[in-house]
């Protein structure tokens, strides 16, 4: 980031310089505390290595057994997505959906979005439309909602344990990976070392 | 440094883009948008469009939409040929008594509390917008973060249905069927996200600055 560069912020529109923000520094706006810039170390690499591990991770999260559920020696093996085809079947096509779009698609859109952009940039190249890409990165990151589709697998568990026994699949475990490596790819994204890296070959 | 007049983006014709955060001076006489953002091709706007209006009809949806969600069964289970209908409050009670506090607070804070509270947080933040109030600006920017960040995880019981209706499907012997309100309280939730999303935190400020006006001699 240059130096001594002005700064609108986003959530009170106080204009201030920005100093040099040290690696691994928060700089927050002076009047109401909103978190300006926040550089963080090797921000590119490590935000692209941690979106491909997601991507593995959403994968296998979708193709395999995702809870078992043992009642009176019976087992019923389920998918992530068979409650989201059940919800359909039984008439709530919009709920379905909805869980459809933030425990899968989103997350999906996020992480392609991310090696969309982030790999090119690696080289230097950056990706045609990039800014359309992260514009649309933005909009989608809330609707991502895998750490609370975490804890509804959490009260389910406690609300049907008494009734069955729950086994945990593959995929569970790799989606509560998945939750880990999605949280620590977006905190290590820094959009102003994208701006800049984008001016650089200019 | 800048002259005191020129403490905001919008005070200093300048727009702040809402994507890359470039500082761009605002052409006079500009529309709304004023053209795109040269580095980025976003929208410039000074404040997002609407905001008030728009927070205000979202937030009133909300409100009519979190009724059926309360009082209407989000889930029906069959269980040998005994039919339960639940709703949020009766699962939560469900829990109380069969004493899985953490569950039934999980429950409820997610389900009842949360999106009560982000509808109730910005209406006041909306009144006080529309009242030009300059009481405590930055706690109120704080409240609206705080809206900002909650929303989602009232999404916690739609999962659980799901969840249910995915593992309880073993016929005669016990069924779990997903509900009207199921479909109402995933509305509440969506349209809170998008209140949240509308409602512009920079409008806290703004009264801040009209009223700081005289005191400016640049």
């Amino acid at each position: 980031m240059s130096t001594g560069h002005l700064m609108a912020c986003h959530d009170c529109d106080l204009l201030q310089r920005m100093p040099v923000v040290p690696e691994g520094m928060t700089a927050i706006c002076g009047r109401c505390g909103a978190v300006l810039a926040k550089p963080k170390r090797d921000s590119l690499e490590r935000s692209l290595a941690l979106a491909l591990a997601g991507l593995v991770l959403l994968v296998l999260a979708n193709s395999f057994p995702f809870l078992g559920f043992k009642v009176q020696g019976q087992v019923r093996e389920t998918l992530l997505l068979t409650g989201i085809w059940e919800l359909h079947l039984q008439g709530m096509p919009q709920v379905a959906l909805l869980v459809f779009v933030t425990t899968v698609l989103a997350p999906l859109a996020q992480l392609l979005a991310l090696v969309y952009i982030l790999l090119p940039l690696k080289r230097d190249r950056p990706a045609p439309g990039m800014f359309h890409v992260f514009r649309w990165l933005r909009s989608i990151a809330p609707w991502s909602m895998t750490e609370v589709f975490m804890l509804g697998i959490l009260v389910s568990v406690v609300k049907l344990a008494k009734m069955a026994q729950i086994i945990p699949g593959t995929a569970a475990f790799c989606f509560m990976a998945l939750i880990f490596v999605l949280a620590a790819c977006m905190s290590s994204l820094d959009a102003h070392e994208i701006w800049s890296r984008w001016e650089a070959p200019r | 440094m800048m002259s005191p007049a020129a403490r905001t983006a919008q005070s200093a014709s300048l727009l702040s883009c809402g994507v890359c955060h470039l500082l761009v001076r605002k052409p006079p006489g500009a529309a709304d948008p004023a053209g795109r953002c040269p580095r980025c091709g976003a929208a410039l706007r000074a404040r997002k469009p609407d905001s008030v209006a728009r927070t205000w009809a979202l937030v009133i949806a909300a409100l009519v939409f979190y009724v059926p969600a309360n009082v209407l069964p989000i889930t029906k289970v069959t269980s040998l040929g005994v039919v339960q209908s639940d709703t949020i409050l009766s699962g939560v009670i469900y829990f109380i008594h069969s004493g899985m506090w953490p569950i039934a607070l999980v429950i409820f804070i997610a389900s009842v509390f949360v999106p009560l509270l982000k509808l109730l947080i910005l209406m006041l933040l909306l009144v006080s917008v529309q009242l030009r109030s300059r009481w405590r600006p930055k706690d109120r920017t704080r409240l609206y973060r705080i809206t900002e960040a909650i929303g989602r995880w009232s999404m916690v019981d739609i999962f659980v249905v799901t969840i249910l209706v995915a593992l309880v499907h073993l016929g005669a012997l016990a069924n779990i069927e997903a509900q009207a309100g199921a479909a109402f309280f995933a509305a509440v939730v969506v349209i809170t996200i998008f209140a949240a999303m509308s409602f512009d935190p920079r409008l806290i400020w703004d009264a801040k600055e009209s009223n700081d006006e005289p005191e400016c001699t640049p």
